[in-house]
Order: C-alpha cells, then sequence, then structure tokens
C-alpha cells in the first residue's frame, strides 16, 4: 500500500494506481478527454495535469500516468495547475473551435476569449478510437498516421480496412462527436474511415441491424455459444432472453414445488 | 499485385528473418529496393510480420526515410541545419524550388527530380549545403543552383 | 590470427603489432572524414594512388585514410609521414609535388601550410596549427592516426586492453565504481552521470539486460558522434563491451541516424572485426562473459534520439516518448532494463579504464570533468570539431581555437544545446564550460553543437527556425507540444513578416511556460528554451520587429529592401539576367533599378554584383 497527500487528504492506495485513480477513490474528479478506464492510459491531452511534489522539488505532470509514490504531495486545483489547464483547453478550442464539449470544458476552465487563429477541426487527438479499436476490440482496423501537426487517426492508405467489423466502439469512445455512424436499410456507414459495411438481417423479423461482419468476428472469438443470440436483432434477442429467463423460473418452481 | 514487388519483398523479410522488431530496417531495405514503399509491401508485410496494418501504415508515414509515393530519379537535399541555415540555405532552397516548379517534399512532374530538406548532414565547414543523388555541393549560393541542376536535366 | 583469448595473447598480439610497423616508412594519411570526403576527395585519393604507381612507388610508400581530424574547414587534410608535415586544401593536382618533394625529399610545400591569419605565421606541423593548441584530444586524437576499418590499428595504439584489464582483473562492480568516481557524465545532452546510470541498471531486477549507443545525432550542425563513430568505431565498441559487462547485459544495440551511411558501413566493419579477434561474441577473452551487437538504423526522426522514443523505435514501432516516471534502467527496451548512452559517453570509458579515474576526474572543472567535442560550426573562421577540456571558456574556444568571425563581422551569440539550447550572448563569452553553468545562463550543454553568430544573424529568425524545426519534428502525441509549438511558431511569423502586436512577447512567454511544464517528453520541454533566452538577452530585436517593423540584422524578408545605388551602379545588366522574377530594369552603361513591387527579396542581385551597389536595407 502506498500513502499519499492529495489536495491536504491522506490517502492510502494499492501500488500500481495512478494519481487519477486515486483521487477518484477519495471523491476528487479531475478533468480529463483522452482517459478511459476500460483502456491503458495514454497522457496525450494534458488535460488531466496535476502538481506533483516530492521533496524538495515540484512539477507539473499528468495525473492519468503518473504512478502513486510513497510520500508525494498531489495539488489538483492549484493556481498553477489551473493556469496550465486553462492554456491547454484554449490551445484545444483554437483548434476545434465548434465543438460543444470542448467548448463547454474550456469554458469550465475559465477561458473566455481565445487568442489564437482559429480553426474548426473535430478532432482532438486522444487515440481514443485507436485504443478502443486495439485493446477492447482487438480489430486494430485503424491507427495513427503522420507525425507533428499532420498527425490524424485513419484507416491505412484512407480507404476501407480490411479489420474493420462495424462494431462502432470508436464513434462510443469519441469525445467530439465526430466519429458517426450511419446505419442506411441495409448498409453501416463510418464515414470518418471511408467504410461501409452490409449489415445482417434478423433471423427472426428480417429487420436489419449489426454488421455482418461484427457477427462473424464474435463468431470467431469463440461466442459459438450465444452463436443464436447474435443472429438475432436487439428487440428480438431481448425477447428470447425473456422466453429464456421464464423457461427457468418455471423449470426451477417445478423443482421446488415437487 | 505487382509479382516483382513482391519477391523483393520477400526477399528482405527473409533477409531479417521475419524479425517484428526490425520492421524499419526492413522498410528501409524495400525503400532502397523500390524507390519508394508500393502499398503490396505494406500488405505483404502485414500478411508475413502478422502485424497490423495500421501499425506498419503508421511507422511507414511518421518517419521521413519513407515515401509512400514514388519518387525522382535524381534526389536533390537542401541541408537546413543551423550552420547552414544561419548561412543562408532557405534561399537556396527557395531557389532550387524556384527553378523546378516544387516545393520541399515534392516531385516533378516528370518524375526527374524529388526535392527534400535534411536536418544537418555534418559537413557544416561546406555550407550552404546542396547534395544530389548523394553528390555534395557545398558552399553554395543561388547562382549556382541552375549550373547544377542543369547537368542532371537533360538526362 | 584468430580469436584472442586471453589478455597476454592481445598484449603480444600488441607488442607484435608495434615491432611490424616501422615508423620511418613512407606513408601519405588523407582524412576520410565526411567533410573531407565531400571536396573532389575521391579524385584525390585516385591522383595520389596513380602518381604513386607511375613512379612505381608502390613499396615504399603506404596510403592510409585516417577518421576525422576535426578541422573541416581547411579540408582535404593530408599528413606525411615520417615527417609529419600538416597539409591543407590538398587537390589532386598538388598531389605530384607532395610526393616528390615531401616525401622523397622531405622538403615542404608552402602553399600547402596552415598560415595562421592574425600572426601571419606557418604551421608546418598538426600541433602548430592555432586550431589545435588549445584543444585536448584524448577522445578525437586517434581519428588522423588509425585506419577506422583496419582493426590492428587500433589495437597497435593500445586499444582493448582496457577491456582486457576489466575482464581479467576487475568485477563489475568495480568497473562501476571506477566510472563513478571519474565523474563521467552523458555527453548526450542530459549530462547524468554515467556510472549511477550504470550502477542503477546492474541493480535493476532482470536476468536479461541491454546497453545502446545512441547515434541518432540529430541537433542541426552536431555531428561530433557521426565523426567518431566514422573514424573510431573501435573506441565506441570497447567502451560498450567494458560497460555491458559492468551492467551484466548481454546484447548491445548502436542506433544509428539513417542520414549517415559512413558511420553504419564503419561501425559494421568494427563490429565483424571485433566478432573475428574474439572481442565480441561467446566467452570474451575466457571470462565467461558473452556480448553481441547489432546495429539498427534510424527512420528519419530526430524524436527518436530521445531514450523512449529510440528504444520503441528498436521494438518495430512509432517513435513516440513516454513518460519517465519508471525509468529505462528498470524497464526500457523490452520493458527489460536497458542502459542508453551516447557515442562520445562511451567512447570515454577505455580511456578512463586506461588511465584512471583519479587521472580523469583531474581534467575539467568540479562537476564536469574529462573533456568534451564541440562542432563548431555557423560564422566561425575555422569551422569543425574541437575537443576542450572542460572549464575552458567560450571566449577561448570561439576566438583562440576557431579563429573569430569572418568577414571582420561582429560576433553576436553561440547557440548550444541545439533545439533544446539557447543562445548565448557576447557579455558571457567568459562563461566556462560545465553543465551547471551552461544552464544557469538558460541554455545547456547539450550534445555539442556549437553554432556561432554575427550581426547578420536575425535573432527572430533564429528563434523561428528552431521552432519550425521542432514542429516538424514533433511526434504530435501531446496537446502542449503539438498545438504549443505550432502556436508560438505562428507568432513568431508573424512578428518576422512585420505582422507583430503589442503583446506578442507576454504570449510567447506563457505559452513557453506552459508547453515547458506539461509536455510529455523532453522535446517540448525545452521546446521553449531558444525563444526564451533570445527574448532574454535580444528582447531588442524583438521589440524592432513588432514596434518598428525592423529587422535590425536585415534577414526578414519582408522588413528589408533591395535598392541600387546609383552611383556605384555601372550598368553591366548583371544582376538584371539574373533576377528571377525580371524584376530589374535599365540600360547598359546606364544605372539599374529595382521594382519593388516585382521583387520577392530573393537575394540574387546582391551576389551577383561585382561593385557592390546593391544595397539591403
Amino acid at each position: 500500500m502506498v500513502k499519499l497527500v492529495i489536495d491536504g487528504q491522506q490517502v492510502e492506495v494499492e501500488e500500481g494506481l495512478s494519481v487519477l485513480e486515486a483521487a477518484k477513490k477519495i471523491g476528487i474528479e479531475i478533468p480529463t478527454l483522452c482517459y478511459h478506464k476500460a483502456l491503458t492510459p495514454y497522457g496525450a491531452c494534458r488535460v488531466c495535469t496535476v502538481e506533483i511534489i516530492r521533496k524538495e522539488w515540484s512539477r507539473l505532470s499528468a495525473a492519468c500516468t503518473y504512478p502513486v509514490q510513497q510520500g508525494i504531495e498531489v495539488k489538483t486545483n492549484s493556481e498553477k495547475v489551473r493556469k496550465a489547464r486553462k492554456l491547454i483547453l484554449e490551445l484545444l478550442l483554437a483548434r476545434c473551435s465548434t465543438v460543444k464539449p470542448i467548448q463547454d470544458l474550456a469554458k469550465k476552465m475559465g477561458v473566455e476569449k481565445i487568442r489564437f487563429p482559429q480553426e474548426d477541426k473535430k478532432c482532438i487527438l486522444c487515440g481514443l478510437c485507436v485504443r478502443v479499436c486495439e485493446e477492447v476490440v482487438g480489430a486494430s482496423a485503424i491507427g495513427f498516421a503522420n507525425r507533428g501537426v499532420e498527425r490524424k487517426p485513419t484507416a491505412p492508405f484512407e480507404i476501407q480496412s480490411d479489420a474493420c467489423i462495424g462494431c462502432g466502439a470508436c464513434a462510443m469512445v469519441c469525445p467530439t462527436g465526430v466519429i458517426k455512424i450511419e446505419d442506411i436499410e441495409d448498409k453501416r456507414k463510418i464515414d470518418r474511415w471511408h467504410t461501409e459495411l452490409e449489415r445482417a438481417k434478423c433471423k427472426m423479423c428480417g429487420r436489419y441491424f449489426f454488421p455482418q461482419a461484427t457477427i462473424d468476428y464474435l463468431k470467431k472469438k469463440g461466442a459459438e455459444k450465444v452463436k443464436n443470440l447474435l443472429e438475432l436483432c436487439p428487440d428480438c434477442r431481448r425477447d428470447a432472453l425473456i422466453d429464456k429467463l421464464n423457461q427457468v423460473k418455471y423449470e426451477s418452481n417445478l423443482v421446488t414445488t415437487t | 499485385m505487382n509479382p516483382r514487388v513482391l519477391e523483393k519483398v520477400d526477399r528482405v523479410i527473409d533477409k531479417y528473418n521475419k524479425d517484428r522488431g526490425m520492421l524499419i530496417g526492413i522498410l528501409q531495405d524495400i525503400q532502397q529496393e523500390c524507390q519508394y514503399l508500393p502499398k503490396e509491401a505494406l500488405l505483404r508485410l502485414e500478411d508475413r510480420l502478422r502485424v497490423p496494418l495500421p501499425r506498419i501504415y503508421a511507422v511507414a508515414t511518421f518517419y521521413k526515410a519513407f515515401s509512400l509515393r514514388p519518387r525522382g530519379k535524381h534526389l536533390i537535399q537542401v541541408c537546413l541545419g543551423t550552420a547552414c541555415h544561419v548561412r543562408g540555405a532557405p534561399r537556396i532552397l527557395e531557389e532550387v524550388g524556384r527553378k523546378l516548379s516544387i516545393k520541399a517534399g515534392e516531385t516533378t512532374e516528370d518524375f526527374n527530380f524529388t526535392l527534400e530538406t535534411v536536418n544537418c548532414l555534418g559537413a557544416c565547414a561546406l555550407g550552404p549545403l546542396m547534395v544530389v543523388d548523394g553528390k555534395y555541393f557545398g558552399k553554395m549560393t543561388p547562382g549556382k543552383v541552375e549550373k547544377i541542376l542543369k547537368g542532371y536535366r537533360n538526362e | 590470427m584468430g580469436k584472442i583469448k586471453t589478455l597476454k595473447q592481445l598484449e603480444d598480439f600488441q607488442d607484435s603489432l608495434v615491432k611490424k610497423r616501422d615508423p620511418n616508412k613512407l606513408c601519405i594519411t588523407v582524412c576520410g572524414g565526411t567533410g573531407c570526403r565531400a571536396y573532389a576527395w575521391e579524385e584525390l585519393i585516385r591522383a595520389f594512388e596513380a602518381e604513386i604507381e607511375k613512379q612505381g612507388l608502390k613499396e615504399k610508400i603506404d596510403i592510409r585514410i585516417t577518421g576525422c581530424h576535426g578541422f573541416c574547414e581547411r579540408g582535404p587534410l593530408v599528413v606525411t609521414h615520417p615527417q609529419r608535415i600538416f597539409y591543407q586544401q590538398v587537390r589532386a593536382s598538388d598531389v605530384a609535388e607532395i610526393i616528390s618533394e615531401t616525401l622523397l625529399n622531405n622538403k615542404v610545400v608552402e602553399r600547402l601550410l596552415y598560415i595562421d591569419p592574425v600572426k601571419n605565421e606557418k604551421a608546418i606541423h598538426e600541433d602548430e596549427v592555432n586550431f589545435y593548441r588549445k584543444q585536448q584530444r584524448l577522445i578525437f586524437g586517434n581519428n588522423g592516426k588509425i585506419d577506422p576499418t583496419d582493426i590492428t590499428d587500433y589495437i597497435a595504439l593500445g586499444g582493448y586492453t582496457g577491456l582486457g584489464k576489466v575482464l581479467t582483473s576487475m568485477s563489475p562492480e568495480q568497473v562501476i565504481e571506477e566510472i563513478i568516481r571519474s565523474g563521467l557524465r552523458g555527453r548526450g545532452g542530459g549530462g547524468f552521470p554515467t556510472g549511477r546510470k550504470w550502477l542503477y541498471c546492474r541493480q535493476a531486477k532482470g536476468d536479461t539486460k541491454y546497453v545502446i549507443c545512441n547515434a541518432d545525432e540529430g541537433d542541426p550542425g552536431a555531428y561530433m558522434d557521426r565523426s567518431l563513430l566514422e573514424g573510431n568505431p573501435h573506441s565506441v565498441l570497447e567502451g560498450m563491451i567494458i560497460g555491458a559487462y559492468a551492467i551484466g547485459a548481454g546484447e548491445g544495440y548502436v542506433y544509428v541516424r539513417n542520414e549517415y551511411p559512413l558511420a553504419v558501413k564503419h561501425i559494421k566493419i568494427a563490429i565483424e572485426q571485433a566478432e573475428g579477434y574474439g572481442f565480441l561474441g561467446e566467452n570474451i577473452l575466457d571470462s565467461g562473459f558473452s556480448f553481441s551487437v547489432k546495429i539498427n538504423r534510424g527512420g528519419g526522426a530526430f524524436v527518436c534520439g530521445e531514450s523512449t522514443a529510440l528504444m520503441v523505435s528498436l521494438e518495430g514501432r512509432v517513435g513516440e516518448p513516454r513518460a519517465k516516471h519508471i525509468h529505462t534502467v528498470e524497464s526500457g527496451l523490452w520493458e527489460r532494463p536497458t542502459n542508453l548512452n551516447n557515442v562520445e559517453t562511451w567512447a570515454n570509458v577505455p580511456l578512463i579504464i586506461a588511465k584512471g579515474a583519479e587521472w580523469y576526474s583531474k581534467i575539467g572543472t568540479k562537476e564536469s570533468k574529462g573533456t568534451k567535442i564541440f562542432s563548431l560550426v555557423g560564422k566561425i573562421n575555422n569551422t569543425g570539431l574541437v575537443e576542450v577540456p572542460m572549464g575552458i571558456t567560450l571566449r577561448e574556444i570561439i576566438y583562440d581555437i576557431g579563429g573569430g568571425i569572418p568577414g571582420g563581422k561582429k560576433f553576436k551569440a553561440v547557440q548550444t544545446g541545439g533545439p533544446s539550447g539557447g543562445c548565448i550572448p557576447e557579455s558571457m563569452l567568459d562563461l566556462p564550460v560545465d553543465f551547471e553553468e551552461l544552464t544557469k545562463v538558460g541554455s545547456m550543454m547539450g550534445s555539442g553543437g556549437m553554432i556561432v553568430m554575427d550581426e547578420d544573424t536575425c535573432m527572430v529568425d533564429v528563434a523561428k527556425y528552431f521552432l519550425s524545426f521542432l514542429q516538424d519534428e514533433s511526434c504530435g502525441k501531446c496537446t502542449s507540444c503539438r498545438e504549443g509549438i505550432k502556436q508560438m511558431l505562428q507568432i513568431l511569423t508573424r512578428i518576422t513578416q512585420g505582422k507583430g502586436k503589442e503583446g506578442d512577447i507576454e504570449l510567447l512567454e506563457e505559452l513557453s511556460e506552459v508547453v515547458r511544464d506539461t509536455s510529455l517528453c523532453a522535446l517540448g520541454q525545452t521546446a521553449p528554451n531558444p525563444v526564451l533566452t533570445t527574448i532574454r538577452y535580444f528582447r531588442n530585436e524583438y521589440e524592432a520587429h513588432i514596434k518598428d517593423k525592423k529587422c535590425p540584422a536585415k534577414v526578414c524578408r519582408d522588413l528589408i529592401t533591395y535598392t541600387i545605388d546609383e552611383e556605384k551602379c555601372t550598368g553591366c545588366m548583371r544582376c538584371l539576367k539574373e533576377c528571377p522574377q525580371q524584376a530589374i530594369v535599365g540600360e547598359r552603361k546606364k544605372p539599374h533599378r529595382i521594382l519593388q513591387e516585382k521583387c520577392i527579396k530573393c537575394g540574387i542581385c546582391y551576389e551577383s554584383c561585382r561593385f557592390d551597389a546593391v544595397k539591403v536595407e
């Protein structure tokens, strides 16, 4: 166990936790953009910057990647920290001036005006889409290309990736909402990755739902046991599950009553 | 898929024993053989090295040594290292760009020249420096540019 | 000669080599450094070979291509033996005379000697040349004595006996202790005490450990590592083997920048030869210690000079650095304990083992021991690589060794530490070269690039140049560096275009603070340095650009005008013909005029005028 102080409060947590996680445990919420509890911490957005004081020196660091250390003192909202966060948000807002979540967060950090030329980009390069596709889904259909100011997440060669299963996890984790999933009749379109996939037809009601590729992928990953359920749309699946549960309840009632 | 390209790529992969850690070295050899990185080469690497394509593509677009587009016959590199900069390198770059009607990083339409900038070749005593196909031209002035280019134009 | 198995065998072999070499045999050594190679070098070599062949002297005269001598301004450099006459700026047409006069008749060819511009004295031997007098060439000095592609040259000078001593009579802990006592600090820029780094790596948990030689020398204007690797690769290799033994590493990597093909070639040959002699491989010198080295080339990314980015690049991935909360000596390459050191750091190791920590620690200052190799370039007379003891002043380097500023121009600043460093003004020239002293004034030692600037250099332009470089090289992962540098560069660009605003300097300072304090790696953290030091010492130039819309050094295009002095113009039509925009009008023998609306300030007219009639304001 590691003992440290966060915003004046004593905390004791397991080794291996980050300062961000430790703060959460005592109810201190540090703002983040590129952090997601299901993914390895990345340290790209720098919004979770906090002040770490260790022995005589004090420095700013990203809370999501800083491991808890014995005896450190963390300040999550000192003047130095607020000043840094404000400028970082101002920089992000200058880049993505029309993205509402960024506008809101910037306002919260005290940004009143943007002193830099404004652009209308929609991506903040948080990397959540790339990471969820690689770490949770395991498809690795998209990745970062180029470097520096040209850096961007993309499918290789800017064409539809063979590995994309159309699950939509990338859209779900995207903080700006720039990744859009469009389900139109028998097709699912993800324009940002130049992708168009066939949707599967529900075996029960005949409506289109997931991309066939998602179902194939899940089957490959060992979802054989629930194969039947996979081929049903969410509504029919729910009905089938309720039927099954009722069946189980009926059978167990039989057991108890006899 | 171009069979000749695939042959070259397979040879390189075998030379490096399919070692994923040597991806950059592998790409460098392919770049040298093919003058650029053809798309088929990256697809073949994905297949044989078992590395997801986005990762290979990330490496191919991150490092300056690689080009996904075919390069010109002659490679012109203008050094923009600090010593050369202080001795007037930006003007050399401009003059070359003007004479060839291309910008740094581009290739002429007839695929004769590719113009690139380099950040210090370590021959600072000769600055400003321009290298064409590995041949060093030192103590450059904008006035010397055309004469040198002429030697490579008519080929 | 097969594998050498014992220290005695090595010593005997060394003796035999020395005995075989006749110090009086006629020999021509030609510097093979990249700088000299760029001066019609191939022709020179071929001319020597042809002349020797022609005169039937193949048995009597040897030609040897050596490592870089460092005096790159005066290349190609040729030294004759046994006379030791030092010739500079040698051309193919000089060859016949050198052979017949100097080699065969011991006479000096005066016109090829170095003449000191101030005292007008001729230097006959290398050590008489002013450029070399104040240097202490402990590491670099052997370059000129050896053929880097021949291991026997290195052994004859005592090479690999340090390794022999270590493997036969010192424990790994003793080696580490010796390096700690020497006070050696990293020469790549960080200046971390080398011995301590080795100790931490040795203490780290794990059986598999790695050592890496960082030869990704990315600072523009610095080429010391390149010349060391090209000119004396075995000194680096020997250092690595000793280090690997001390740390307990079985594998090593040399990560060489892609743009250094000759260095790659020479280190490859060196590794092969070292393997052949048994200095690399299994059971080296019968000690039970085994070690092998591989070479990896960089892909063209400055950020890969940063240790965590380098290691991830060695794993075949993109060069994105990671936060160093967990040090690489504990978890580095493939998450195993890894010790990374710079080329020059490794090259210091055999010297310390051979001469002892106590001897070494007497050189330099209290906190900065030993010598440092600098690349002295820019607006300086004697461009080249210099090796000086720590503690020497910047003034001594620039004036005594560097020969001062060419063209009688006034010194303005010296930039050290590359894009992570800063510009030091004239008032601080008496600063001793020392890690802490340079950091105190806002710069840093860095890898050794020392770029001299004069009155014709615009310091705002210099800041802009470095930020432009860093923007290009930033990996782009973190907001602070990527967006922060971008905005700083935009502000600087505006200022150089005459579009600076009141408050720009303050905004630059504000951005600098946040970029410095919140960036993920050292690239971003040190990026503001060139901006902050130029604002600190040359604020007046910034203000001139912003308030007066003027560039005092007459560099920034949008703030200067080219005009023709009618009194001086002879009407020769030269500039008229050269102008790429046809912006000059005039007739023969009548004064010409530049049409300002067409002029793009390329400066070609200024260069082509033979009568000094083009003026820049």
